[in-house]
């Protein structure tokens, strides 16, 4: 198949289109720093989604540590941007590298486990990583790291989302893909096919805390401030929150779900009162009405035209 | 059904959408009204709600009074009241939003250090003035080369001074020479006070014989105390919040550990009495924003009107609060107009603002320069003992 297809080119302009929309509205003065700071937001929350539906939608490994991941990439790249002042460019790539050796390092004993006693690994993995950096003084402490360049703006955050999107859509249509696909629906008999389960979920592992290092990145350098709290265990649940509601094993699905889910938040800020109860019951009924969450696994047409390439091959 | 259902879905999504844009265009066109609009960016929800509610509190309701007396610069206020989750990616957006779209003159807000680190950069962006009345943390007007944020305030003493006050007073009025400490290694706020306690108390002539940390939601600190027992201090400086503070003064107690417990403002709270018992808050000193106890007039008059209002006794979150709400409209009056520049101008240049919680100017580092009181804990009850100027 030629790269240079019908459809890619379509896809690549509409890529552009958006883009240019969104540069034509802020430069209009459509688009004021509060949707810009918004469409950051939900850039940021697209990758760490997209990231571990890959983790927990496709491949089947159920983990609450990807704020860790997301942690690791944050204070990679403030203190590569802040204390060391180099270029933003060289923050997001060491980033993502230092947060995909985490995920090596943590893959290689944790991922033995299987459903409970993996969750309750990542957790406590989640956890340690919020404890070494709250006693390293040198990147703040519990006080945490200030005064970061705010070198995020939307350029970066889109074609970052962009990239990850594609690669993680193109790598689940892959030979590779299938595979950890095989993982989710039956690990002992992906394993009696031949599937190296072992080396494909910590590859899938590692490419998840790769994207959600560099969504650190991206959120460090824009607020500018960041503490290990705000990286606790309530942030990995925010972000599987995000992938069950759009729909475990669909990338659409997680990007309508992190839009969702970031225009609720912004529009129930006027209620404090009511906010937590709404969003609760927003879930809810999600859950209770479509278990499978918004889109299932199905993607959007847009993304995929014969649809229904990942779906479920019966019970779980 | 599924198509039904994602059409519902789509549809709930696009409703929500408009009306968010329905929303945002009354939020921009209110700016010819007669009222001067503030915005406040507080922790309503999420972890450490009570501080936000509490300031909150006291704000409305010194925004009552000003509004009853004919509001200020001939204008009404109006409060804008968001909430920021008391997380500070959502400070930063609350900040935004407060001033790009509902136009606010000043922000007041958030409780927290962490928060308000978080709300600084779009308030400095869009030039206007953030205040904070509690968020004690010292790098939250200066920036860490030493540069003062030009739009950030804070109406409450840095983290250091406190620790500061307190090594003096454990040295120079208990005249004890070996101190104790055990902090809170999970709360910036504690790390503050016991850098600075630590470093002022050895420069006496004191000596810190062991340190010891705990972690937020710990219940038994029989070990870490036993620890510190074997070392005999004569004092123990225990930074931290009145959730913990309460468990292990009480576990102290039980262990026999007798000697004086010396601590910050977040010992305020009744709550204390409760999960400690009356027996073992006996020589516990703390530093804290204003006695209860005090007798002037405005105190006594904040309290009464307070009590009123919410039916509750005022805590130092709501004195600070309504200290605060006073503090900005004072400036504004001072500006004569309300513009963010010129308040910013005037706000900078308080001398001798009349609070409840004393008197403050501020210095050309955007902290206030005001007393600061000490509480003796006498059977469970704070007691004013001393107030110290600065």
């Amino acid at each position: 198949m030629k790269i240079l297809n019908k459809k890619n080119i379509l896809s690549i302009l509409a890529i552009l289109i958006v883009y240019a929309i969104v540069e034509l509205l802020t430069h209009l003065g459509v688009i004021d720093s509060y949707i810009q700071l918004n469409l950051i937001l939900i850039g940021i929350n697209i990758i760490l989604a997209v990231s571990l539906n890959l983790i927990t939608g496709f491949t089947g490994q159920f983990s609450l540590g990807h704020a860790a991941f997301m942690s690791i990439g944050a204070y990679t790249s403030g203190i590569v941007t802040a204390k060391l002042g180099l270029p933003f460019i060289v923050g997001i790539i060491a980033a993502a590298v230092v947060a995909s050796i985490a995920g090596i390092i943590i893959g290689i004993p944790t991922l033995r486990l299987r459903g409970d006693y993996l969750a309750i690994a990542t957790l406590g993995f989640g956890e340690i990583v919020k404890i070494i950096a709250i006693n390293n003084d040198y990147i703040g402490g519990a006080v945490g790291l200030n005064d970061i360049p705010q070198y995020t703006n939307w350029t970066w955050t889109y074609f970052l989302v962009v990239l990850t999107v594609f690669i993680i859509y193109n790598f689940i249509k892959s030979y590779h893909g299938r595979a950890c696909i095989a993982i989710r629906e039956d690990e002992i008999a992906a394993e009696a096919m031949g599937v190296n389960t072992t080396y494909y979920k910590i590859l899938v592992f590692t490419i998840g805390a790769f994207f959600a290092g560099i969504a650190g990145a991206l959120y460090a350098n824009y607020f500018s401030f960041i503490k290990p709290d705000s990286f606790g265990f309530m942030k990995s649940v925010d972000i599987l929150v995000i992938v069950v509601f759009g729909g475990l094993g669909s990338i659409s699905g997680s990007i309508i779900g992190a839009i969702a889910l970031s225009l609720i938040s912004v529009f129930l800020q006027n209620i404090p009162e009511l906010r937590m109860v709404i969003y609760a019951v927003i879930l809810f009924l999600i859950m209770v009405y479509r278990p499978q969450g918004i889109m299932g696994n199905v993607e959007l047409k847009l993304f995929n035209k014969k649809g229904g390439l990942n779906g479920y091959a019966g019970s779980k | 059904m599924k198509k039904t259902m994602t059409l519902f879905m789509a549809l709930a999504l696009m409703v929500s959408v408009l009306t968010g844009c329905g929303a945002k265009d009354t939020g921009g066109s209110g700016k010819e009204s007669d009222t001067i609009k503030i915005g406040l960016n507080y922790e309503l929800s999420g972890n450490v709600a009570t501080y936000g509610q509490s300031s909150v509190a006291g704000i409305e309701l010194a925004i009552d009074e000003v509004n009853k007396d004919g509001g200020v610069l001939g204008k009404q206020i109006e409060l804008i009241k968001v909430d920021n989750k008391s997380d500070s990616a959502e400070a930063a957006n609350v900040s935004t939003r407060l001033a790009t779209r509902d136009k606010v003159v000043a922000i007041l807000g958030p409780a927290t250090s962490g928060n308000t680190k978080g709300a600084t950069p779009p308030a400095m962006q869009n030039k206007v003035p953030l205040i904070s009345s509690s968020a004690t943390d010292d790098d939250v007007t200066v920036d860490s080369n030493g540069k003062v944020r030009e739009y950030i305030f804070k109406t409450c003493f840095n983290d250091s001074f406190q620790g500061v006050t307190m090594a003096n007073f454990a040295f120079n009025d208990l005249k004890l020479k070996n101190a104790a400490i055990l902090f809170d290694n999970t709360s910036d706020y504690a790390k503050g006070l016991m850098n600075s306690f630590k470093k002022t108390y050895p420069s006496l002539g004191g000596k810190i014989l062991v340190e010891e940390t705990y972690q937020a939601k710990e219940t038994d600190f029989k070990a870490v105390l036993t620890k510190i027992k074997s070392t005999n201090p004569e004092v123990i400086y225990i930074p931290g919040y009145y959730e913990e503070v309460g468990l292990i003064v009480k576990q102290a107690r039980e262990l026999g550990i007798e000697v004086p417990v010396l601590g910050g403002d977040g010992y305020d709270s009744p709550k204390l009495l409760e999960i400690a018992n009356k027996d073992s808050l006996h020589d516990v000193y703390y530093t804290n924003h204003y006695s209860p106890m005090d007798t002037a007039p405005e105190v006594v008059a904040f309290k009464e009107a307070f009590l009123a209002k919410n039916g509750k006794d005022a805590d130092a979150f709501n004195a600070l609060g309504y200290d605060l709400a006073k503090f900005l409209v004072d400036a504004i009056d001072r500006a004569g107009e309300a513009n963010s520049e010129k308040i910013k101008d005037a706000l900078a240049s308080t001398k001798d603002f009349k609070g409840v919680t004393g008197s403050l100017s501020i210095d050309e580092n955007h902290n206030p320069v005001k007393a600061v009181t000490i509480l003796e804990l006498v059977d469970g009850e704070p007691k004013f003992l001393k107030k110290l100027e600065p």
